[in-house]
């Protein structure tokens, strides 16, 4: 996926993870994605309730 | 504090991460209902002192976000993400200390005050350099921080039950329960701290057109932005959505159980608080997906279809709802994912009107729609309500008035829409400015 550069302007290209930040990009996605997940995962069985409660 | 300059090689797709661990954490507060019940039990409060620390949040979100917006742009996203992390977990321990001491002032000063600039100051605080990160899908970049607001209370809605089961309803536990929330939120929103940082700015001699600009390549500052009508507008248009989805929002458990209490498929309350459940994931994906979407067709032309398909919804229930169940809750569903994606576009909106010079001081100021909307909303709802309950109505009789006071809502916000053009050239800066 093509990205902008670090100026924002969303002109120039880099590969994804440019300058080693892949881990990083990862952890940082992980560290709000679990507990988001856990978050829909418990509406998800709440939301349930309407076709068998 | 001057703000953080991405280094060479800097991923934007750090930046929604570092958004979304301060809006996962401020969403925190729509789960506040969890500590009403033990708050009123363990110290002998009325619901309506236990609601206030929600309501004082609510209210220092507005303001926060309206007098703080100026305040953030000078000094950048660090600053704020650390202001919004130093008073959203203090908000916390304050309320820690308060609910172990029986003070419940503390616990209104600590969560409603404090967190409450906590709220506000983190709400916005992402919201400019997201867009100058993402000129090309300025939608998508703020909805998935908006859509982060939403998702705070889904996780902290069980998290905190969960808490209070452990430790225990009465006010020792409660105490316990705040400090744990003041700490892991500390924790939680360093992330945002430490990774946020904002794009070099373009070189001078750049060629092209300027993305962060507004169209035509224009930047307000946020003093001449409230004096242009388009804000106005804009203001008006985000105060029609918002109280249109409240109106479905305040009472969505009683209406479908009225709606068809005398059908051969009467609601049960198990039923209902699904179906409240299943509105709150329309509002969420409506935040990412709708936002997203105006990216591709235009800003005017989603908030055209928020205002006039949500108003046909809106009849469709009024006029058909009762007959079936599947029609009312699709209806529901899509006006809810409106309700989000109306919030969500918002910011893109500024930024296609004002450019991003102060797109967040801006944002901030319009936020005072949501708060009159927050007012107004459940208002008219609840109102119109008692009075049809008063005169004997029932069911679906019940509500036909307020929705189609909510018809007439929305419309005023499409027109408003359509009376939106682009910003007056006087008020546009002389100076070109690289943000």
């Amino acid at each position: 996926m093509p990205e902008a550069t670090t100026t924002g302007t969303g002109t120039g290209t880099a590969p994804e993870g440019a300058g080693g930040r892949r881990g990083l990009i990862a952890f940082s996605w992980l560290w709000v994605g679990v507990p988001l997940a856990y978050g829909l995962y418990e509406l998800v069985r709440k939301a349930t309730q309407l076709f068998t409660g | 504090m001057s703000p953080p300059v991405a280094p060479p090689g800097w991923s934007r797709w750090l930046v929604p991460p570092a958004a979304l661990s301060v809006h996962l954490s401020i969403g925190q507060a729509y789960a506040w209902s969890v500590f009403k019940a033990p708050l009123e039990s363990s110290l002998d409060i009325s619901g309506t002192l236990s609601a206030l620390p929600f309501q004082l949040g609510i209210v220092m979100l507005g303001l926060s976000a309206a007098f703080g917006g100026t305040l953030v742009e000078r000094n950048g996203p660090r600053w704020a993400m650390t202001v919004a992390l130093v008073c959203f977990s203090s908000g916390f321990l304050l309320s820690a200390l308060g609910a172990w001491t029986g003070q419940y002032w503390l616990i209104v000063l600590g969560y409603g005050f404090v967190g409450g600039i906590g709220l506000g100051i983190g709400y916005i605080s992402p919201v400019s350099t997201l867009i100058k990160w993402f000129p090309d899908r300025p939608g998508m970049a703020t909805g998935i921080a908006i859509m982060g607001f939403g998702g705070g209370a889904l996780i902290a809605s069980p998290w905190s039950t969960r808490m209070l089961e452990s430790f225990g309803s009465d006010s020792s536990g409660i105490a316990t329960a705040f400090l744990v929330h003041g700490l892991v939120y500390a924790v939680f929103m360093s992330l945002g701290v430490l990774l946020i940082r904002v794009p070099r700015p373009a070189p001078a001699d750049a060629a092209g057109a300027d993305a962060t600009a507004g169209v035509g390549g224009v930047q307000v500052s946020a003093r001449d932005a409230v004096r242009t009508p388009q804000f106005w507008l804009l203001w008006l248009v985000l105060v029609m959505n918002v109280t249109a989805g409240i109106g479905i929002l305040e009472k969505a458990a009683p209406m479908i159980s009225d709606f068809f209490a005398d059908t051969s498929t009467p609601v049960s309350v198990s039923a209902a608080a699904g179906f409240v459940a299943l509105l709150s994931a329309a509002n969420m994906a409506g935040r990412i997906g709708w936002s997203s979407t105006s990216d591709l067709i235009g800003r005017k032309n989603i908030y055209r279809v928020y205002l006039g398909v949500g108003a046909l919804m809106y009849l469709v229930i009024a006029l058909f709802g009762d007959a079936s169940k599947p029609l009312f809750v699709l209806c529901a569903l899509v006006i809810l994912s409106f309700y989000g994606g109306g919030f969500a576009t918002i910011p893109a909106y500024l930024k296609d009107l004002f450019g991003t010079y102060q797109v967040g001081a801006i944002h901030g100021r319009l936020l005072t729609a949501w708060s009159t909307a927050g007012v107004l909303g459940p208002l008219i709802v609840n109102w119109i309500a008692d009075r049809q309950e008063e005169a004997g109505k029932q069911g679906p009789e019940l509500y036909g008035t307020s929705l189609f006071i909510m018809i007439g809502l929305l419309v005023v916000g499409f027109v408003a829409n359509e009376l939106v053009r682009p910003v007056h050239a006087r008020y546009h800066l002389k100076e070109a400015v690289h943000a």
